[in-house]
C-alpha cells in the first residue's frame, strides 16, 4: 500500500529561506578556533565559523563584543594596532590569510572594507574611486573612465553624481559619501566586502538606500555586515552571527535568529531584555 | 518591568479575558439549550459585544507593539495574539448563534433529551480551555494534545447529522427542529475547530514551528493515483 | 512687569571682565601701532629706490648714499636656503614620529623632548654650535680632505649660517608637521591602506598632500624666527662689509638683521646714520611679512584646492 502510495513529501517549513549554515557546502570565509588578543586582553575567544558565499552575513551584539575586531580579522586591518596577536585559523576561498607570509595588499584587494564614519578622501568623485585603480597600476583614462562609471552605477550614485565627476567628493551629502566609499571598495572588483556599521551614522532615507544597495550588490559580492541595528539586521542579511564578549553565541539563518533563536543569550539580547 | 513587557502583559491579559468571556459563552449557550432558558440566551448574546471590542482592543495593543520592532519570542507572541483573539471572537460568534437557536427550540417541545450535543460541547470545551491554559504555560505538549480531538468532534458531528436526517425522514414535522439542532451540532463543530486552530497557534509560539496543514490527510493523502 | 524671559539687568562683573579683555587687546594693538608707526616714522623716508637696490660699494655710513640691495639678497638667501634643508628634515622626523614610531617607545619619547629641548636652546648657542660643529669640524675636515692649504670649507659662509638656522628651527617645523599629520582622521589611513595601498603610498598619496598646509605653518613660523635672528648668523656667516652680494654657498654674506646690529654699534655717528638704520629695519620688517604673506597665501590656495579638488 504505502509502496503503491508513497506519502507525499513534506512541504520544507523554512520554504524560501537558505539552507541551514551547517548544511551550505559553499564557503568563502572560513574561521577555526580564531582568538585575537590586544595585549593581555583577550578579545575573540576560538571563534569558527563559516561565511558563505554571495549572502548577507550579519554580525550583531553588544559594543565591545568583538564582531568588529572579528570584521577586522578578514583584511587584516587589525595589523595595525601594534599590541594585537591572532591565534587559530581563517581561511578565504580555502587560504589562509594570517601567516606571516601573507601578501596583505593582495588579501586587501580581494577583500574591500566600507567604515562606520564615510572617509572619502579630500579629492575629486572621480579620483576617489580611480585611486585603488591608480594604486594597482591602471593608467589608461578610458578604463579609468569605465570603472568609474562602473562603480559609480554598482553604488547607485551614477545618476546623482554623473554631472560633477571632477568636483570634491567632500561636497556629497553624508548618505552620498558612504555610497561613494561603497563603490570605492567596488571599483577594485574584491571577492568580499566588510561593512562595519555603515550606516549608522545616516538618517533614515540614507540608510534605506545604502541597505537598497546592498541586497544589490550581494549577487556578485559575498558581504559580511558589522551592525548594532536588528532591524537592519533582519532587513538585509540573510545569515546572522552572534557575538557576546569576545564569543560566537550563535550563527543561524537570519529569520531563525530573530523568531526563534536557540540561546537564552540570544534571545535576551534581541528581545532587548539583556543584562 | 520595562514599559515594553508591560505592554506585553497587557496584551496576555486580554487574550485570557477574551478565553474565559468565550468559554463561558459557549457554556452558557449550550446550558440556554439543555435548560430551554431564554433569558440565559438573551444574555449571551448580548454579552458578545464585550468580545468584539476585545478583539479589536487586542488588534491596537499588537499595532503599538510592534511598532516597537519587536524580536523573537515577542514577535511571536504577538503574531499569535491577534490570530488567537481572533479565533475567540469567532467562538463568541458561534456561542451566540447557539444561543439563538436555543431560543427558535424552545418555541417548540422538546424532540428527543439531549445526549451527544452536551458531550459534545463539553468536548469542545475542554479542548479550548486545554489550548488556552497550553499557552499560558508556553506548553507546547498540552497544545499538540488538542489538535488530534478536533477529529472526534468532526465524526460526532457527522454521526449527529445522519441520526438527525433520519428523523427528518420519520417525520416532516420534526424539520425545524432538526435542522436547528444540525446547525448548533455544526457550531460546535467550528468551535472545535478554532480551539484546533489556537492550540496550533501556541505550538509556533512556544517552538516557532508552524505544524498548520500538515497533518495527513486521510481523505486526499494519494493524491498521485496509481497506474 | 518682569516676565520668567526678560533678559536681566547688566551683570556688573560680566561686564567688567568684557571691558578687561577688551582693553588688553587693544593694548597689544596699541603697542604694536606705537613700533610700527616709530620705525615708520624714523626710517620710512630713508627707504628709496636708491635704499634697496644701491650697493655698499660708496660709504654705507653716508644715509644719502647708502645701499642695503646685499643685506637683502643676503638675507633672503640665508632663510630660503634655511627652509631647503630644514623642511625636508622636519617632515621626515614628523612622518617618522606620528606614522612609523610607536607612540610612547623609549626612542620615541627620546626624540619627543630632544626636539622639546632643541626649542629652549638660546640662540647664540646655536651660533657656538654653527662654529664648532659646522665651520671648525665639516669644514674643517672637507679641507683636510681636500688638502688645500687655503681654508675654502672651513670659514664662515651662506651654507653654514643657513644650516645653522635650520638646526635651530627644525623643531618648529616637526611639531607644526606632526599637528597637521594627527589632525587627518584616521579614517583616510584605513581607507587607503584597506584599498591595498602600501604604507608608504599612503603616506605619499594620501597623508602628506593632506597635511600640506600644516606643513607650510611650520615653514612660515621658521622662516618669521629665522629672519630677525643675528646670533646664530654673527660667527658663522654674517660680515661687517662685503663689496658684493654673495656667489656661491661658501661665500659670507651681509644681512640686514646683523646690519642694524653693526649699524647701532659701529657707527662713527650715531645721529646721521640712525635713517639707515631704522630704514634697514622698515625693510626687513616688509621681507619678513612679504615671506610670510607668500606662504600665507600658497596656503590657502592649497586649502582651498583641496575642498574643491580639482
Amino acid at each position: 500500500m504505502s509502496d503503491v502510495f508513497p506519502p507525499r513529501p513534506r512541504p520544507a517549513t523554512e520554504s524560501g529561506s537558505p539552507p541551514s549554515p551547517e548544511a551550505v557546502q559553499r564557503s568563502i570565509i572560513e574561521t577555526e578556533g580564531l582568538s585575537l588578543f590586544y595585549g593581555k586582553a583577550q578579545a575573540l575567544k576560538s571563534i569558527s565559523l563559516k561565511i558563505q558565499e554571495k549572502v548577507v552575513t550579519a554580525f550583531i551584539g553588544p559594543s565591545g563584543c568583538g564582531k568588529s575586531t572579528f570584521l577586522r580579522c578578514f583584511n587584516r586591518m587589525n595589523d595595525l594596532i601594534d599590541t594585537v596577536r591572532v591565534q587559530g585559523q581563517c581561511r578565504i576561498g580555502g587560504e589562509d590569510i594570517l601567516g606571516p607570509d601573507v601578501d596583505v595588499i593582495e588579501l586587501r584587494k580581494r577583500v574591500g572594507m566600507v567604515f562606520q564614519k564615510s572617509n572619502p578622501f579630500p579629492k575629486s568623485i572621480f579620483e576617489n574611486i580611480a585611486y585603488g585603480l591608480r594604486l594597482h597600476g591602471t593608467r589608461d583614462r578610458k578604463t579609468l573612465d569605465e570603472v568609474v562609471e562602473r562603480s559609480l552605477r554598482g553604488a547607485a550614485l551614477w545618476d546623482e553624481v554623473k554631472d560633477r565627476l571632477h568636483e570634491s567628493a567632500l561636497g556629497l551629502s553624508g548618505g552620498q559619501q558612504q555610497r561613494l566609499c561603497i563603490a570605492r571598495a567596488i571599483a577594485i572588483r574584491p571577492e568580499i566586502l566588510l561593512m562595519d556599521e555603515p550606516a549608522s551614522a545616516l538618517d533614515p532615507i540614507a540608510t534605506m538606500k545604502v541597505e537598497e544597495l546592498i541586497l544589490d550588490l550581494k549577487k556578485e559580492f559575498t558581504i559580511v555586515i558589522v551592525t548594532h541595528n536588528m532591524q537592519q539586521a533582519t532587513r538585509i542579511s540573510d545569515y546572522t552571527a552572534f557575538f557576546y564578549i569576545g564569543e560566537l553565541i550563535e550563527y543561524d539563518r537570519t529569520t531563525r535568529i530573530f523568531t526563534n533563536p536557540q540561546r537564552k543569550q540570544t534571545e535576551d539580547y534581541v528581545t532587548g531584555r539583556f543584562g | 518591568m520595562t514599559h515594553f513587557e508591560a505592554d506585553i502583559r497587557g496584551l496576555r491579559e486580554r487574550l485570557l479575558t477574551m478565553a474565559s468571556l468565550a468559554s463561558t459563552a459557549v457554556r452558557q449557550a449550550v446550558k440556554a439549550m439543555i435548560d430551554r432558558d431564554d433569558d440565559l440566551a438573551n444574555k449571551v448574546e448580548d454579552e458578545d459585544t464585550a468580545l468584539d471590542t476585545l478583539e479589536k482592543d487586542v488588534d491596537e495593543v499588537a499595532v503599538l507593539l510592534l511598532l516597537r520592532a519587536p524580536l523573537a519570542r515577542d514577535l511571536r507572541l504577538i503574531m499569535v495574539a491577534t490570530k488567537i483573539s481572533h479565533d475567540l471572537e469567532r467562538v463568541g460568534d458561534e456561542a451566540t448563534a447557539i444561543a439563538r437557536r436555543a431560543r427558535e427550540l424552545n418555541r417548540e417541545p422538546l424532540l428527543k433529551p439531549y445526549v451527544d450535543l452536551p458531550r459534545m460541547a463539553n468536548m469542545v470545551l475542554e479542548m479550548l480551555e486545554t489550548a488556552i491554559s497550553a499557552f499560558v504555560d508556553s506548553n507546547s505538549e498540552r497544545a499538540r494534545a488538542v489538535i488530534p480531538r478536533d477529529k472526534e468532534v468532526d465524526l460526532l458531528n457527522k454521526q449527529l447529522h445522519r441520526e438527525l436526517t433520519s428523523f427528518i425522514a420519520e417525520n416532516p414535522a420534526n424539520i425545524s427542529r432538526c435542522l436547528n439542532l444540525m446547525a448548533i451540532s455544526k457550531r460546535l463543530e467550528r468551535i472545535g475547530d478554532h480551539a484546533k486552530n489556537i492550540a496550533e497557534e501556541v505550538v509556533y509560539f512556544s517552538e516557532a514551528q508552524d505544524i498548520r496543514h500538515t497533518q495527513p490527510n486521510p481523505d486526499a493523502s494519494g493524491a498521485p493515483a496509481a497506474p | 512687569m518682569k516676565g520668567r524671559f526678560n533678559k536681566p539687568s547688566i551683570d556688573p562683573v560680566a561686564a567688567f571682565f568684557t571691558g578687561l579683555t577688551g582693553l588688553a587687546t587693544l593694548f597689544i594693538l596699541a603697542i604694536l601701532g606705537v613700533i610700527l608707526g616709530y620705525l615708520f616714522w624714523r626710517g620710512g623716508g630713508q627707504v628709496s629706490w636708491h635704499f634697496i637696490t644701491g650697493g655698499t660699494d660708496t660709504d654705507m655710513f653716508d644715509a644719502s648714499r647708502a645701499g642695503i640691495f646685499p643685506m637683502i639678497i643676503g638675507t633672503a638667501a640665508r632663510v630660503l636656503l634655511m627652509t631647503v634643508f630644514v623642511i625636508p628634515v622636519g617632515v621626515i622626523t614628523a612622518i617618522y614620529l606620528t606614522e612609523y614610531a610607536r607612540s610612547g617607545s623609549l626612542l620615541t619619547r627620546f626624540i619627543r623632548s630632544a626636539v622639546n629641548n632643541l626649542a629652549g636652546v638660546p640662540s647664540i648657542v646655536f651660533g657656538l654650535f654653527g662654529v664648532g660643529f659646522f665651520i671648525s669640524f665639516l669644514g674643517g675636515s672637507l679641507d683636510s680632505l681636500s688638502g688645500s692649504p687655503e681654508p675654502h670649507w672651513g670659514k664662515p659662509a651662506l651654507l653654514w649660517a643657513s644650516l645653522t638656522l635650520a638646526v635651530m628651527t627644525v623643531p618648529v617645523v616637526i611639531v607644526a608637521t606632526e599637528e597637521a599629520l594627527k589632525a587627518i582622521q584616521p579614517g583616510l589611513r584605513e581607507a587607503s591602506l584597506a584599498l591595498g595601498a602600501t604604507k608608504l603610498e599612503t603616506i605619499l598619496r594620501i597623508v602628506l598632500p593632506n597635511a600640506l598646509p600644516g606643513i607650510l605653518t611650520g615653514g612660515i613660523l621658521a622662516i618669521s624666527r629665522a629672519a630677525g635672528e643675528v646670533a646664530p648668523i654673527l660667527f658663522t656667516g654674517a660680515a661687517y662689509y662685503l663689496r658684493d652680494t654673495p656667489k656661491s654657498l661658501t661665500d659670507q654674506f651681509m644681512d640686514l638683521a646683523y646690519h642694524v646690529y653693526v649699524l647701532s654699534t659701529q657707527s662713527p655717528n650715531v645721529e646721521l646714520t640712525s635713517p639707515i638704520l631704522f630704514g634697514t629695519v622698515v625693510v626687513l620688517l616688509a621681507l619678513t611679512f612679504g615671506l610670510n604673506l607668500i606662504a600665507v597665501i600658497v596656503r590657502s590656495r592649497i586649502r582651498r584646492q583641496m575642498r574643491a579638488a580639482h
